[in-house]
């Protein structure tokens, strides 16, 4: 079950790796389009937080099961700057990469679990699971 | 079958109608649904994953291209469906907020009200109506063994914040019970509260006065307040009353000058905010000589309903729409 598969990111095109990794493993759980849609969208916006504000760090993914129940972990760590007020950046309408709905707050929309840890000079982690229905 | 089934169901019959028929009935009906469909939160991308699955249904000898186009966008449309749920949540905390205002707003009126109190030897009358939701305007009346304090003031700046600030004013005062038969110490002590707790963009203006009813003097100081009116009834005219002063909250220094005014039978005091001069009309302002004419035409009667009628009066003029904040405080001399 612990097959865990990582996507370094380092520049824009990892981005797409990450997404296509994603992409793959939504649609081997047997995610439906959209669903597989979603969760490529979430790996897109976390892998984009890496790149643009963190310089590097790596988006893994795993598929977990619960209670009968089976889905996609999405694992976005970094050793960037961290972030000063988790609770703003968690607002919605706060981005300061601009861009209507973008942001934290809309990944979290997009999964069904979602959190995050961060310290300051050390680096953010965010888990984010979608459920299969 | 679930609420989704329902809907993925109805899609298909709609789309199948239409096709067949082409007719805008059809589409009408379309638009109705779509209206629904936001009813029930349904985000963008799930329509356009709703359609494709219709589609697959309705022709199974669709190619592969289109089917692969459709996913492209879906992808698409995933973006839109993420700023439809920010909106969606934004409104929900837009509702939040303005609910909180309502509830704010309720407890400031009931914070704020005061009394108004009855003596044999004065008549009051007071009239104070906002223009919106939350009152910029306060008056406030104590009545103590011998006399009768009276504040009127005006926060410079709307809204919440000087509902806020309003307050703080009204506690403030509550707590200088020592100064209260000193208008201008009242007001310097004031000051120093407000110059020290109130953003330095919002001012207040005020006057404060104090009426002996043992000897039937009036003891007043003003912060740079609209001046009220005196009107003598001895030789039936009005004057103004003046009360020099800065307004409070610029300089926590500021000393004020307390005035007198000796009441004879049938003497008054009207004091006013400037939403009561600054009535605009179609010709302009009103001219304080306008407010005056009006006092004079309502005078034979209570002053109750000398307050009221010039109120009803202006507002007219305004054609019922207020612009500022309207007090008007009206104490006669009776006996």
């Amino acid at each position: 079950m612990d097959i865990q598969s990582c996507v370094e990111v380092c520049n824009e095109w990892d981005i797409v790796s990450a997404r296509q990794l994603g992409r793959n493993m939504a649609k081997e759980l047997g995610f439906g389009n959209v669903d597989q849609a979603r969760i490529t969208t979430a790996i897109s916006e976390l892998a984009r937080n890496i790149y643009l504000y963190a310089g590097s760090g790596k988006i893994c993914l795993e598929p977990v099961e619960q209670m009968g129940r089976k889905g996609l972990r999405i694992i976005a760590v970094d050793n960037g700057p961290g972030i000063r007020d988790i609770r703003k950046v968690m607002e919605d309408g706060y981005t300061t990469s601009g861009g209507l709905g973008a942001g934290l707050p809309g990944v979290k929309r997009l999964m069904d679990e979602f959190t995050i840890d961060s310290t300051i000079n050390s680096g953010t982690e965010i888990l984010a699971t979608k459920w299969l229905r | 079958m679930n609420d989704r089934d329902l809907i993925i169901d109805r899609y298909k019959d709609l789309l199948t109608t239409y096709l067949n028929g082409k007719n805008e009935t059809a589409l009408y009906k379309g638009q109705q649904f779509s209206r629904k469909l936001i009813e029930q939160q349904i985000s963008p991308e799930d329509v356009v994953s709703h359609h494709i699955n219709v589609l697959n249904e309705v022709f199974p000898e669709m190619t592969e291209e289109m089917k692969d186009a459709f996913d492209f966008l879906l992808e698409v449309m995933i973006g839109y469906g993420f700023a439809y749920r920010e909106h969606q949540s934004l409104r929900t905390r837009q509702r939040q907020l303005e609910s909180e205002i309502e509830v704010a707003a309720s407890m400031q009126q009931t914070l704020l009200i005061s009394d108004v109190p009855t003596v044999d030897s004065l008549d009051i009358g007071v009239k104070s109506v906002p223009a919106k939701k939350m009152n910029g305007d306060y008056f406030n009346f104590v009545k103590d063994d011998k006399s009768i304090s009276v504040a009127v003031a005006d926060i410079i700046g709307k809204g919440i914040p000087a509902a806020l600030c309003m307050s703080m004013i009204k506690y403030a005062m509550d707590s200088l019970p020592e100064q209260r038969m000193q208008p201008n110490l009242l007001l310097e002590n004031l000051n120093r509260v407000v110059e020290q707790n109130v953003h330095p963009n919002m001012f207040i203006t005020m006057l404060y006065g104090l009426y002996d009813t043992d000897v039937h003097k009036f003891f007043y100081a003003g912060a740079g307040h609209e001046p009220g009116f005196f009107y003598k009834a001895e030789t039936d005219e009005f004057e103004d009353m003046f009360a020099k002063g800065l307004v409070l909250g610029v300089s926590r220094t500021t000393k004020y000058k307390e005035y007198e005014k000796q009441l004879d039978q049938g003497d008054m005091i009207i004091l006013l905010s400037d939403g009561v001069t600054e009535c605009r009309t179609s010709k302009g302002f009103i001219e304080r000589d306008e407010i005056v004419a009006l006092i004079r035409e309502h005078m034979h009667k209570p002053v109750q309903e000398i307050v009221d009628s010039v109120f009803t009066e202006l507002e007219r003029l305004q054609e019922f729409e207020l612009r500022d904040d309207f007090t008007l405080i009206i104490l006669k001399r009776m006996v």
